[in-house]
Parts: C-alpha cells; structure tokens; sequence
C-alpha cells in the first residue's frame, strides 16, 4: 500500500527470503552452533592426547585447525552476508512487516547485535591465534578455553533469534504485549530451541566428517581416530536431536491451531507436516547408520558415504523451517498483518472504501469500466503478489486451474464468486480486502493473465505510478472519502 | 497522453508511515544511528582503502620485494576490517529502518535488484580477498593471477558504495520516486556521483592514518619484517596520502555541497559543515610538520591529529544527518498528518463496517435460509445446484446422502476422496453443530 511493490514474477518474492534465509540457517546451526563446540573439544582432545612434552600433537592440531579453517571463511563470508541478507530480502518483500517488528523488537535486536558483535571478535581470536597459540601450554588452554566462549555466545545469538520468531507466530502477544519476554514464554519457544540445539550439533559433527574424510588422507595418522571420534559426536546427540524432534513435532499443530481463526489445520499444512514423519526418522537413521558404521569400521569411511546422510541431516532441518514458515498463515504478524501485509483492523474500511482509495502507488484510486484491467493489476500487486506470480511460481493463474481444470478457461464470475469466500474454506488465505468493484477487477486481470500469459513487472524495473486519486496535490482525498460515505 | 502520464508521475506520493510508535525517543534513536553508522563506515573505510593500498603495493612489489611485503601486510588487515564493518552495519541498518522505514524501503525497492545484489557481490568479494590472503604463498610464481583476484574483489568493492549512497540519495527525493525506473536510472540522479568521490577520498585519508598508527605499533615487530625499507618511509607515505586526501576533498566538499538539491540546505547544515572543515586543518599542520620534519618526529603529533580528524569526522557525519533532516521534515510533516487521518478513518470503520454480502438470515421466514447462508459463505465458492464448478453439483450430494444425513455431516467435516479428477476438498470442522444442522437440512433440501 505504502511501498513500491519490489516483485519477482518468475521466481516468487517469498523464494527470495526463503533462499537466503534457509542458505544462512545451515551455516548458522552446522558451522557455527553446532560445529564450534566440536572444534573445541578435538582441539582440547589434542592436547590430552600429546606427549608430556608436547604442548599439543602437530598433526592433529593441524588437521582440526583446517576444518576451523572452513568454518571460519564460510561464516564470515556467506554466513555473515546471508544474516544482512535476510534484512534486505524482507525490506524489499516485506516492508510493512518487517518495518513493523523492528518498531516493536529494535530493543531485541539491539541486544542480538551486540551478542552478534561479541561472537565476531570472538571467532576472530579464535581462528587467527591459533597457531601462534601454539608456542605455550598456557596459551593453548587459553585458546581453547575461546573456542568454548564462542560455542556459548553462537548458542545464546541462536536463543534470542529463536524468540523473536518464536513471537512473530504467536497471535496472541502482538496485540497486548510488546515484549520479548512473551517472545521467551511462547509455547512453541522451547520446543524449538530445544530442537535446534542437539540437531546443530549433529550438522556440526557430520559436516566436520565430512571434512576429515577430505582433509586426512587414507594413510594419514589420524583419521581413523578423528572419524571415530565425529562418529561419537554424532550418536552422542543424535537420540537427544530425535527426541526433540518428536516434541517440537508435537507442538507444531498447536502453535498452527492457535494462528488460525478457524479450529484446524490446513490440507497444504498437514502435507508438509505429514513429510515429518518419514523425514525424522529417515535422516536421523541414516545419521545414526553411519555413526555406527563408522565406530566400528573406521578404515572403509569414504567421502560419499558420509555426503549423504550430511545431506539428509541439512534437508532435516530445511523440511522444518518450511513447516515452521507455514504456520504463520494466514498472517504474517499473528493477529495483527496479513500475509498480503494488509493490518487486520483497516479490512473495514478496505472494504467500505476500496482498497485502491488508500493506495499510494496504484494507475488509480476508483475502478471503473475503462481502467478495469489497470486496476485489477493493482489489486494483484496490493493484495496478491506477496505470495503469488502471474504466470511463474505459485501463479494466480495456477492456483484458479487446479480449482476448475487445467488448460480449461476460466470463469470470472465463478473466479469473482470464489475470491470473497476463500478464506472459509483454504485458512491459510487472507480475506480479500478490496470492494465489489475491485473484486470484480482483480477477476477480470486473473482472466487476462490467462489468456495473455502477460507477465507482471515490479517496481524495481517498472518504476512506480502515484496514485493519480492520492498524493500530495489532492491532499484531500481521505476527509473526501470520509464525506462521500 | 503522454504528456499527461509524465505529469502524472512526476507527482509526490505521500505515503502512510508504519502506525506505531518509535521504539525510543527520536533524539537518542538518532545519536545511536550517527554513532554506529561512523563505527560500520570506518571499518569499510579501512575495507576499501586497505584493498586499494595492497593493489598498489603488491603491483610495486613486482619491482620491488619491500613492496610485495607490505602488501602481505596490509593484506591481512582487510580480512579482520571487512568483518567489523558487516557486523557493525546492522545497528545502524536496524535504526535507519526506524527511523526512516517509509524513505528507506522505497529507495530499496526502486533499486531493488542492484540493492539485492550486495548480498551474493560482498559476499564473492570477500570470498576474494580471503583467497587473495590464503594463495599468497602458493601463488608467488603466479602473480599475475594472484593481482588479478585482488583487483577483482577491489572492483566489487568499488561499485558497492555506490548502490548504498543511490539509495541513501533516492531516500532523500519522494519526488522523484515516480520518475525513477531501476538503479541506473537512481544512480543517474545529481549528488550520487561527487558524494561517491568524497568518500574514497575519505577512505584513502582514513586507511593512510591507520596504516601509520598500524606498522609504528609496539607489538609489531616491523624490522624483522621489513629488511630494505624503513618504518619511517612507510610512515611518511601513509602520512602524505592522509594529507593529500585531505586537501583534495577541500575541493571535493564544495561540489558535493554545490550539487546537493537545495531543499535540505540551511544555514545549521552550512555551520556544522564548516566546523568540520575547520578541524581538519590543524590536523594537516601537524601532518605536514611530521612529514617535513626530523625523522624521529615523525609521530609526535599522532594523537592530536587523531582527536581532529576525529572531530571533522563526526561533524561531517553530523552534517549529513542534519541535511537529511532538513531535506525530508516537510515530507515527514505531511506523512504524519496523512497517516493520522488513516487511522482516525480506520477506526470509524472498524466501528461502522458495510454490511455484508450474503445478509445471514435476512430473510429469516424463508425455510432454510440460516443453511443456505452457511452454505453462501463456506460451500458456494466450488459448489453450485446443478453441473460442476469445482466439486460436485448440489444434486449429486442429494442422490448420495438423501438417506444418510450422518454420513453428509462426517464428509463435511473431514472429507475423503473419491474422484481422481476432482482436486481434494478441504474440511470444516469450525462450523457449529448448529451450523452444520442447518446446512446439511439445507443441502437435503434442495431439489
């Protein structure tokens, strides 16, 4: 409404986010929560395992040191970049949501950065005096005793995250609480961490696996021992992570039912959620497999028998953030925006006045019989165009053929008869805000899109229109609908 | 009608600004933005300056070995600074987005894939000058390559000021906001390039007095490094960039002041600006007289030339902030006063809303009218009397359930599916017993 339309048309504006966000959450859990405090403690292995006069074993050291190494570069590249790109891909999606919660959390999100701030510094001591770390005992404790600091300072960036978001799903807390306490107490908070902190270890030890099979060779020292010792890493938190899985499981339709005005859970939801079932215990089997495999025959370990279940256990965690996403719906902020980022509490007068009376950007303020296909393409951006494209991923067009038949034209009557009542039936979908005229509006564009196959450009390439019916030459036009009522 | 769509769009959009209060008081949401926003920049000021320093010296250094040392040397400082300056950003994005959310998101979003791609080009960059840092040893037979992955990580880090400053320029114009199509044509805007040039100036000035402090530390054990040249020579040099930086931007100033549209300028702007050009030249006295001085001198006036360019420093940041101010407090004025309006609207709608369409139980002598308005809301949208929308006709549903009213209910609530070439029905467990009485008597009903 009140900000250019940034919009994907091909790829879908959710994909954006959802990307990057999935893209810094693997690093976050696998190569920093997870993968530090196994660092840590080989590191801390080494020196125990050293001869009485060695301060730590040279070629362990090494060896423990190049997998820090990899943590180190990836998460201060990609990893930090992706975690500034989640801002930007939600201010360019998501502007009235995103710009709403940091009204509300700018004090949460303060004390994240500073945590955020710490762990950089502390990542940086860690890796970059490592090896001169090594010339003293005393220095080597100390380093070590880093590597410990910086696994709790990940673990408590990843606690305070987990409850902004934790917020932004409860529906109830928006409208009376504006604190991150409620954040703390959300049902659905603990489960979560509780889930997020043994699987992170998991994807911690199986990456590091991963990389001793690359890093030590087959005749190498040591790799026997550093794969055991991912294995026992691994089957050490692997129950803790399945067991947590079932809870968090367990407590997701909960969180969902308490979201939605209506007493269930969708369709689209229970087919996510029904993938659970045979994700869990597929991916932490296969963890566990290998576990096993590799306790007992540590010399047949090879690269790709340690890839796949390093890749089950990443799609694991991606499957659950895609869950986690959808029981957000139908808003965006519970109770309070919706997912088109329309506020609960402006519908009534959306719907008195049209949506396009109080748009900021739109070809017009009034539909009429001229301008019809025009301003049906606003209604698309204004109330659609969050979460779906015209002719590319999740198309409107897609979405009415699976209804009335693929391929088979559609019927803006039954299209214009569907959109008002949507919401009963799918609760995942807002309401439609606008009024009968936009209704009818938006039917006629769907149609077009149908036989046109046109495509819908965003104001990232198209610029803007200022709605010729709203801006600054006509200030009047709010005291003018409010009499025209 | 062209002429008429050029008008049109040339027009001022007054948007609505986010309807809640700020998180803190403005005055102090500000300081914290000048602040950390100084912290972020110096760290992309050294980021910048020291990437640009190294590619200079590693490119001498094919000449002379001294050189490739130093640029090894500076080379490491990038990684550390490149680091601070993406963790240091994020307060200053997070108060900028609260302070300015409606500016700030449309600039975005008019540059939205320029703006996008910061995340995947910092993110080559960086992955660059670590390779640069890492290869160091294992590339020095192939130096050509190992210059050339500088140079391009140095590019990126080139061009990336500039998607910023478009955005923080495009923010400041919502007049120009329906005329602008893209980055080029933001870019294209007047003040993006001069502010451009002030800043790598700044950058080289500011990486010129790091580098001094930096090489003359204590701890650094220089000698053992350096074998040719001495601290004394790279102190000079890092002296006389800082200086001649610093002259240069007394003409690069007046052009970034001469371009600026002239809507945010006033005489505080003027003042604050002039004090800071004020401060910086002390510091050049005593940078001059280090570098014209005994060598042994050379640091002797460090500290204060630090405390003066600090000070120019901060009120250049000040300025900025104070011509942004000015620039957008008639626009901010008019948003307030529109997004006051809204909400009063809202809230008188909220307690008048229109009436809705299917009027539930208008009719209430009608037989079955309370069923047919729960089958209007929740069923009419893929259900109609006779042939296909979505799901079956109501006729067909007659002839299936005429005797077995239980088993419409239990389908209703949780349906199966029955036809392959029917897309699956959702179920609607939230309607009341009293709803579903009425429908299903509805749905029986119907002949």
């Amino acid at each position: 409404m009140d900000f250019p339309m940034f919009h994907l048309d091909w790829l879908n504006d959710r994909f954006l986010i959802a990307v990057i966000a999935i893209v810094h959450v693997f690093i976050n859990h696998g190569l920093a929560v997870g993968f530090i405090p196994y660092i840590a403690w080989l590191e801390q292995k080494g020196v125990r395992m050293a001869g009485a006069a060695d301060i730590t074993d040279p070629e362990w050291d090494h060896l423990i040191y190049r997998k820090m190494k990899v943590a180190f570069i990836i998460t201060t590249t990609l990893g930090a970049m992706t975690g500034v790109g989640i801002w930007f891909s939600a201010g360019l999606i998501s502007p009235s949501s995103i710009g709403s919660l940091i009204r509300v959390f700018y004090f949460a999100w303060f004390v994240e950065w500073l945590t955020f701030v710490t762990e950089v510094v502390l990542i940086m001591i860690y890796f970059l005096t490592w090896k001169q770390s090594n010339h003293s005992l005393k220095a080597k404790i100390r380093h070590i005793r880093f590597g410990w600091f910086l696994s709790i300072f990940s673990w408590i960036t990843m606690c305070i995250i987990v409850s902004i978001l934790g917020f932004m799903m409860d529906p109830g807390n928006w409208n009376n609480d504006h604190s991150l306490i409620s954040g703390f107490t959300n049902p659905i908070y603990l489960p979560q961490l509780f889930f997020r902190t043994p699987t992170a270890m998991v994807l911690g030890g199986v990456f590091g696996m991963l990389l001793t099979t690359l890093f030590a060779s087959r005749n190498s020292k040591w790799r026997e021992t550093a794969l055991k010792d991912g294995a026992r890493w691994m089957l050490c938190w692997a129950p803790v992570s399945l067991a947590a899985a079932i809870i968090y499981y367990k407590a997701m339709p909960e969180a969902m039912r308490e979201n939605l005005s209506t007493a269930v859970g969708t369709m689209e939801f229970a087919q996510y959620y029904d993938l659970l079932r045979y994700i869990i215990p597929g991916a932490v089997s296969l963890v566990v497999v290998l576990g096993v495999w590799t306790w007992l025959r540590p010399r047949s370990v090879r690269m790709w028998m340690v890839l796949v279940p390093c890749i089950a256990a990443f799609g694991f965690l991606g499957i659950f953030e895609r869950v986690r996403e959808f029981i957000r719906k139908p808003y965006v902020i519970g109770g309070y925006m919706y997912s088109n980022l329309l506020r609960k509490e402006d519908y009534p007068l959306y719907k008195r006045n049209g949506l396009l009376t109080y748009a900021t950007y739109a070809t017009a303020g009034k539909v009429t019989p001229e301008n019809k296909l025009s301003t049906g393409q606003d209604v698309f951006m204004l109330s659609c165009s969050r979460c779906h494209t015209t002719n590319g991923i999740n198309s409107i067009v897609y979405v009415f053929e699976r209804l009335y038949g693929v391929g088979k034209p559609l019927d803006e009557n039954s299209v214009a008869a569907y959109i008002p009542n949507m919401h009963q039936g799918r609760t995942y979908m807002p309401p439609f805000p606008g009024n009968t005229e936009e209704l009818h509006a938006l039917a006629a564009y769907i149609k077009h899109l149908q036989v046109t196959g046109e495509s819908l450009e965003g104001a990232q390439s198209a610029g803007v229109m200022v709605n010729p019916d709203n801006n600054m030459h006509n200030t009047q036009p709010l005291a003018d609908t409010a009499q025209s009522k | 009608m062209n002429h008429m769509l050029t008008l049109l769009q040339s027009v001022t959009p007054v948007p609505r600004d986010i309807p809640l209060p700020l998180p803190l008081p403005e005055w102090l949401l500000v300081v914290l933005l000048v602040i950390s926003f100084l912290a972020h920049i110096l760290f992309v000021n050294l980021m910048l300056g020291g990437s640009l320093l190294t590619l200079w010296a590693q490119v001498k250094g094919l000449k002379d070995k001294a050189y490739d040392t130093l640029a090894y040397e500076i080379a490491k400082t990038i990684t550390v600074n490149k680091s601070l300056a993406v963790v240091l950003g994020v307060a200053p994005l997070l108060s900028i987005n609260v302070l300015y959310t409606v500016y700030f998101y449309s600039a975005n979003a008019l540059t939205g894939l320029m703006w996008i791609s910061i995340i995947p080009l910092v993110t080559a960059a960086f992955l660059l000058t670590y390779l640069h840092k890492y290869a160091w040893h294992k590339l020095e037979e192939h130096k050509g390559l190992h210059i050339a992955i500088l140079g391009l990580a140095v590019l990126i880090f080139l061009f990336i000021p500039l998607i910023f400053l478009t955005n923080i320029n495009l923010m400041l114009f919502p007049e120009k906001w329906g005329t602008v199509k893209g980055f080029v044509s933001a870019l294209a805007l007047p003040n993006v390039f001069p502010r451009y040039l002030h800043f790598l100036c700044a950058s080289l000035a500011i990486t010129g007095l790091f580098l001094f402090w930096y090489f003359g530390r204590r701890r650094y054990a220089f000698e053992t490094r350096f074998e040719t040249i001495s601290l004394y020579h790279i102190r000079k040099r890092m002296y006389s960039l800082t200086l001649g930086a610093s002259l240069f931007q007394f003409v690069l100033g007046p052009l970034v002041l001469i371009t600026l549209p002239s809507k945010g300028i006033q005489w505080n702007l003027i003042v604050v600006i002039l004090s800071g050009a004020a401060a910086a030249l002390p510091a050049m006295y005593w940078m001059w007289q280090g570098i014209s001085g005994k060598p042994e001198d050379i640091g002797k006036n460090f500290g204060k030339v630090i405390t003066a360019m600090s000070l120019t420093v901060l009120l250049m940041a000040s300025g900025r902030h104070v011509y942004r101010s000015n620039a957008l407090a008639p626009h901010k004025k008019l948003m307030a006063e529109k997004t006051k309006a809204f909400e009063k609207l809202s809230a008188e709608a909220r307690a008048q809303p229109a009436p809705e369409e299917n009027a539930t139980a208008a009719a209430k002598d009608i037989p079955h009218a309370a069923g047919k308005a729960v089958f209007q809301t929740n069923c009419a949208s893929c259900h109609k009397k006779d042939g296909r929308l979505v799901g079956p006709p109501v006729t067909e549903m007659v002839s299936i359930y005429h005797n077995d009213l239980p088993g419409l209910e239990a389908w209703i609530r949780k349906p199966g599916k029955k036809r392959e070439d029917y897309p699956q029905m959702p179920g609607f467990p939230q309607l009341s017993g009293q709803e579903m009485t009425a429908l299903t008597g509805y749905i029986l009903s119907v002949k």
